[in-house]
């Protein structure tokens, strides 16, 4: 009961609100095949972000995953992507237009705020060590009586 | 521990016993195999439009990894493209035991001694492992893979007796037979007496009803799922309708100490370090490492093969063998300061082995977690490939224009977490379970080990 108590307080918890003041970014993205440069972008919560791709040999895109959006560029064309980073977390972008062998797995990642589904797994996964371990105590000890 | 029997449903047993239904599902199996074979070969080299990559890696791999291991065992095995040419060939029949004496042309020799292990499934994981950026991105190529599987079961069955193949060869198998433990269905005898009063032995020589076991088990003699292709010969061919298909428990093998093997705890590893490793390779965002993987033959590339191959046989088993002996020193120390009676701890070796299969369910769970994110983002290139399979510009069903649209992707880091952690709790409680059967203080140091373990594959795909 409460490891379950527990559990749902971890995974439900409300997070607390954002509190730096959110700016305007400009994040410049090159794509080439097969990466994008620089791959990990960290924005803060709340922050209104410009993406420009700029495709460095081929037509790349951008999909933006948790936020469902989409932008492609031409060689030599930069094309942006404005948006409020409005939903905290880590998200993967990868590229929308076949560009390539190893176009399914060109991917970025977009950091936005605190990663919070990571903490509560983390928050999680102890708890379950603590349960089974817990849990197998309370057996073995029944078993001794 | 709680079974029920299925073939006790009215429909079930007819079903099995009949050999219409697995066969036409082999048969369409087989002919989508052979066409994805000629659409790597002369299809488009655009991966994402090629029907070879698009069905076997997005496809299959889905149905495989998420539904068909997790629920049905070795249920692909026993519908599997792969040996049926050469099974068929060696048997001189498609269907029934054929009643002709004519010769046939296979030589039926027996499988060496030296070789009934898995240790060729494992060398063979690994070398496609090695490949797999290649293998899954290049259609030519995975035409070739498959094509080699084919011709080399086909081969098999003429040179060796049964399903030599499958049962010691088939890298896919391999790993399917490893998870298939902890599947919640099982093929086992009703009473063991029956089948140790039954001098024929039917089940293993075959009769007028069917073959005797392909995969070369006596059912009698099952204890886990590992090497029962669940072809249901046996159902067939016992006269005594002893052969039950249970529902059961997940995980239900892993309490069995029985049959535990180093080549299978190898496996263990190698599968859970793949996993770790593709996890980073594929869905991580460092295009140096995936340029790496991709230039096989470069000095990139022998980099990432050795340290790959370091990674799954050495550094992942030499942690683990560490935790398992930190374990055995903690409860050797235990049991000194206790009055206690605790029972002799069995040799590190034994040890190792028996609390690796603690990996068999947290890696199930990785690699559900990493074919997640992979399929779901790529699952929309299905229905275009489907409409035109070459990509020569077809459009059989209409939806050949389907753009590309990555499906849940805001909930897919949802389920990994949850796939994860889960597997890291059945991983955990497995150990604790292994570690019982001499003392239970030796799990700690392999639950942490998990932990950790768990933590990087979380920091790769969710975090």
């Amino acid at each position: 009961m409460t490891v379950a108590l527990a559990a749902t307080t971890i995974a439900f918890a409300p997070v607390p609100a954002a509190t730096v003041t959110p700016v305007e970014r400009h994040i410049r993205i090159e794509a080439k095949s097969f990466e994008y440069s620089p791959a990990v972008v960290t924005v803060n919560s709340g922050d209104r972000v410009t993406l420009e791709l700029a495709a460095t040999d081929v037509v790349h895109g951008l999909y933006l995953d948790g936020y469902d959006l989409n932008v492609t560029a031409d060689p030599g064309q930069p094309a942006r992507l404005t948006f409020i980073a409005d939903r905290p977390g880590a998200f993967r972008f990868r590229c929308s237009v076949t560009c390539g062998p190893l176009h399914p797995f060109m991917i970025g990642k977009l950091n936005v705020g605190s990663n919070w589904l990571m903490l509560r797994a983390v928050g999680l996964a102890a708890l379950g060590i603590v349960f089974v371990t817990q849990r197998c105590r309370g057996a073995g000890a029944q078993r001794n009586l | 521990m709680t079974r029920y029997d299925l073939t006790r449903l009215p429909l079930v047993e007819p079903l099995l016993r009949n050999r219409w239904p697995q066969f036409v599902t082999t048969s369409i199996a087989l002919g989508g195999f052979v066409f994805a074979i000629i659409a790597g070969m002369v299809g488009t080299p655009v991966g994402s439009r090629n029907f070879g990559i698009v069905s076997v890696w997005i496809g299959w791999w889905a149905l495989l990894m998420l539904i068909a291991v997790p629920f049905f065992g070795r249920g692909w095995c026993s519908i599997c493209p792969l040996p049926a040419p050469g099974e068929w060939l060696q048997r001189g029949a498609v269907l029934g035991p054929s009643t002709g004496t004519g010769r046939r042309p296979g030589l039926g020799l027996r499988w060496p001694n030296r070789l009934r292990n898995i240790w060729l499934q494992n060398g063979a994981f690994a070398v496609i492992a090695l490949l797999s950026v290649v293998v899954l991105t290049t259609p030519s190529v995975t035409a070739v893979v498959l094509a080699a599987l084919l011709v080399l079961a086909v081969v098999m069955s003429l040179i060796f007796e049964r399903r030599a193949f499958c049962r010691y060869l088939c890298p896919v198998g391999g790993f399917i037979g490893l998870y298939s433990q902890l599947a919640p269905i099982e093929l086992r005898v009703k009473d063991p007496a029956v089948c140790a009063c039954h001098t024929q032995k039917t089940c293993y020589t075959g009769n007028a009803d069917g073959y005797g076991c392909p995969w070369q088990v006596f059912p009698g003699g099952l204890v886990k799922n590992t090497f029962c292709g669940l072809c249901v010969e046996c159902l067939r061919t016992c006269p005594h309708d002893n052969i039950a298909i249970n529902l059961r428990d997940f995980g239900a093998d892993l309490s069995n100490p029985a049959g535990r093997r180093l080549d299978e705890a190898f496996k263990a590893f190698i599968m859970l370090g793949s996993a770790m490793a593709y996890s980073a390779v594929m869905l991580g965002p460092w295009g140096a490492l995936k340029s790496a993987a991709y230039t096989v033959g470069s000095a990139a590339w022998v980099i990432y093969a050795a340290a790959f191959l370091v990674f799954i046989f050495v550094v992942l088993p030499g942690l683990f063998f560490t935790a398992v002996v930190v374990g055995r020193r903690l409860s050797q120390n235990l049991a000194e300061n206790s009055t206690t009676k605790t029972r002799r701890p069995e040799g590190k070796r034994q040890a190792f082995i028996a609390l690796s299969y603690a990996l068999v369910p947290l890696g199930l769970a990785a690699w559900i977690a990493f074919s997640l994110s992979f399929v779901f983002a790529n699952l929309s290139y299905l229905s275009a490939a489907l409409s035109d399979p070459m990509g020569w510009g077809w459009n059989l069903f209409g939806t050949a224009r389907v753009n590309w649209t990555p499906y849940l992707t805001q909930f897919v880091p949802i389920l990994q977490t949850i796939v994860l952690v889960g597997g890291l709790i059945w991983a955990g409680a497995t150990a604790q379970r292994i570690a019982e059967e001499t003392s239970k203080m030796r799990s700690l140091p392999v639950i942490v080990f998990c932990l950790i373990v768990t933590l990087v594959l979380l920091g790769l795909l969710v975090g």
